[in-house]
């Protein structure tokens, strides 16, 4: 504890928590489970609502779902699992209970171990997966400071949620941020979370720095924010620490408005919420044939996508990383391949130009204009010959922007590149006759070589095909420097 | 494990959000300790050869297909004492 400037190690763990947005139904009920945009407390019923004489049944799906995540986060499935009740009062609590899995007092989560491989290759350990309800959402009236009473809607309470979380070995926010995306990717392709719908992945954070005291930052909504949040309490942390300041032991509340996380409570022990075995249902036993039925259903996932990619059509490793773990793009790629386009080529033009110009065009990957006829069209011109590289991507960014694709832009605006030798050499030689000086210094210094083709460039729009052009030039240089005619 | 003491009996009245009167903490103290005491009893008996339980019936996987049931939410929601709307009103939190 205290200041001590000794090895400054920061320790990241997560505990995500992601909806089972796939489910028609709520874990425990069959309310429906689809709460968005719906009017208040109009999905609920007796058993969500916690009322005497109800009996939960867990949703099959829900356990179909869990298995498939841990079998892709290569977690060991257990073969018995139990429900809990963790107990606390809160007015987002029906049932002044969660039913909820437990890792102890003898509760078997669905799943413990495995993990998941980030960009790079770290490798970030997962602790446990287990199922449980959400609860119900809050709405305070007015500021929350003078509100006078809580407004409870209880249409999320009892909807799936899987409760993942890993063990602290993550270094620093960005590692963060790249794992959530890698899981989130990983959820989409299972089709089990979709990550658009707002609320739908959360996530808690355990931070401690240097081997000291652990925080907890709560209440992070989304993922983009995580890497922020994470950020923010890195440097409150250390700034207490650089004072000779102990870090407190504490929950904290990300304040997503004034970007700042602000102390909530004192951490309540783990033995308060005084865990014990859900009676109203039975343990459920998961066989090798269900999980083997559960296996055969799963698409590729996004890392055997990548391997797939880097030895069938021999991608570079970080292309095949991009284009595997992004769903549209991925997408894209396999109907370019299709349709022909050569795999190495189309993927150089996904991860490169078509991200930053969709980026730059606020456009998504999954815009009708961002067709794969476009990037194959655009991909054999340039092969062909017909067009630079450089006249391509300005080619690229005008048909993203409307519906011609590339071949009629290049005849439309005649774009066709110059590889007509007798044609290139009149332009060449007028270069030479503009510009005598820096032919003179051209027969010295390979630099201004580049400015004579640099004005090739200019008098042809770009046309000029570079490789003959750099070949003209370079001829008519060795003429001069021989003493004949700038020309044979 | 040792007497159930005042201080533990403040944490378990924050925890459950109960508010107790002087005459009812010394009256609950003493019968808590009592229970205390049953369960030590319990603990004598040598277990060490039988499996825990953790469920009374002997079932497993009593599932239920996802299936949506038209919910009633309007006989749910007129059992909550206080209202505004289709809210429930809770007390006053943070
Ligand atoms: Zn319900």
């Amino acid at each position: 504890m205290g200041g001590e400037a000794g090895e400054e190690r920061i320790k990241i763990g997560l505990e995500i928590h992601c909806q089972l947005t796939n489910l028609r139904t709520k874990l425990f009920c069959g309310c429906p489970a689809d709460y968005r945009g719906s009017p208040p407390n109009t999905h609920i019923c007796p058993i969500c609502m916690g009322l005497p004489g109800t009996l939960p049944s867990p949703n099959k799906r829900a356990i179909e779902d869990g298995v498939a995540v841990a079998i892709a986060l290569n977690s060991e499935i257990s073969r018995r699992m139990t429900f809990f009740r963790k107990n606390y009062f809160y007015p987002d609590l029906p049932k002044n209970f969660q039913i909820s899995q437990y890792d102890g007092g003898g509760g078997v989560p669905l799943a413990r171990g495995g993990y998941l491989d980030i960009e790079g290759g770290k490798r970030i350990r997962i602790r446990r997966i287990q199922i449980e309800e959400d609860p119900a959402k809050l709405v305070h009236e007015g500021t929350i400071g003078d509100s006078a009473a809580t407004l409870v809607d209880n249409n999320r309470a009892g909807v799936a949620l899987l409760e993942i979380v890993t063990e602290p070995d993550i270094e620093d926010p960005r590692e963060a941020r790249a794992f959530l995306e890698k899981l989130r990717g990983i959820l989409e392709c299972l089709g089990v979370s979709n990550g658009e719908l707002e609320g739908a992945m959360r996530c808690d954070a355990n931070i401690s720095i240097g081997g000291g005291t652990r925080v907890e930052i709560k209440n992070i909504s989304s993922f983009k924010e995580v890497e922020r949040a994470l950020a923010f309490e890195i440097t409150r942390q250390r700034q207490l620490l650089a004072r000779g300041i102990g870090v407190r032991r504490e929950t904290r509340h990300w304040d997503e408005v004034r970007r700042i996380t602000v102390s909530l409570r004192a951490k309540e022990e783990e033995e308060d919420y005084r865990y014990f075995p859900e009676p109203d249902i039975v343990p459920i036993e998961i066989s090798e044939d269900f999980i083997e039925s559960v296996r055969r259903r799963m698409p590729e996932l996004p890392d055997q996508r990548k391997e797939r990619y880097m030895r069938e059509f021999g991608l570079q490793e970080h292309n095949a990383e991009l284009i595997s773990s992004n769903n549209a793009l991925w997408r894209l790629f396999e109907e370019c391949v299709k349709m022909g386009g050569d795999p190495i080529e189309v993927s150089n033009w996904l991860v490169g130009d078509l991200i930053s110009f969709t980026r730059e065009l606020g456009m998504e990957l999954t815009d009708p204009r961002v067709s794969p006829r476009k990037i194959v069209e655009l991909v054999n011109l340039i092969r062909s010959g017909a067009i630079s590289t450089k006249i391509a991507k300005d080619v690229l960014m005008e048909s993203l922007r409307g519906d011609e694709s590339p071949e009629e832009i290049v005849r439309r605006r005649g774009l066709l590149k110059i590889s007509d030798e007798s044609l290139l050499r009149g332009i060449v030689e007028e270069v030479f006759r503009e510009n005598e000086g820096a032919v003179k210094e051209a027969l010295r210094d390979e630099d201004v070589v580049n400015f004579l083709i640099g004005q090739v460039m200019r008098k042809t729009r770009g046309k000029a095909d570079p490789k003959l052009t750099y070949e003209l030039v370079k001829r008519n240089l060795e003429r001069i420097a021989h003493g004949e005619g700038p020309s044979a | 494990m040792g007497e159930i003491t005042p201080e533990d009996l403040e944490r378990l009245c924050w925890l459950s959000r109960l508010r107790l009167s002087q005459e009812e903490k010394e009256e609950f103290l003493g019968q808590l300790n009592k229970i205390l005491d049953y369960f030590r009893r319990i603990e004598e008996v040598d277990v060490e050869h039988v499996p825990p339980t953790y469920h009374v019936v002997d079932l497993t996987n009593v599932l239920r297909e996802d299936e949506v049931e038209e919910p009633r939410p309007d006989e749910v929601l007129e059992l909550a004492p206080r209202r505004k709307g289709r809210y429930i009103l809770a007390p006053r939190i943070i």
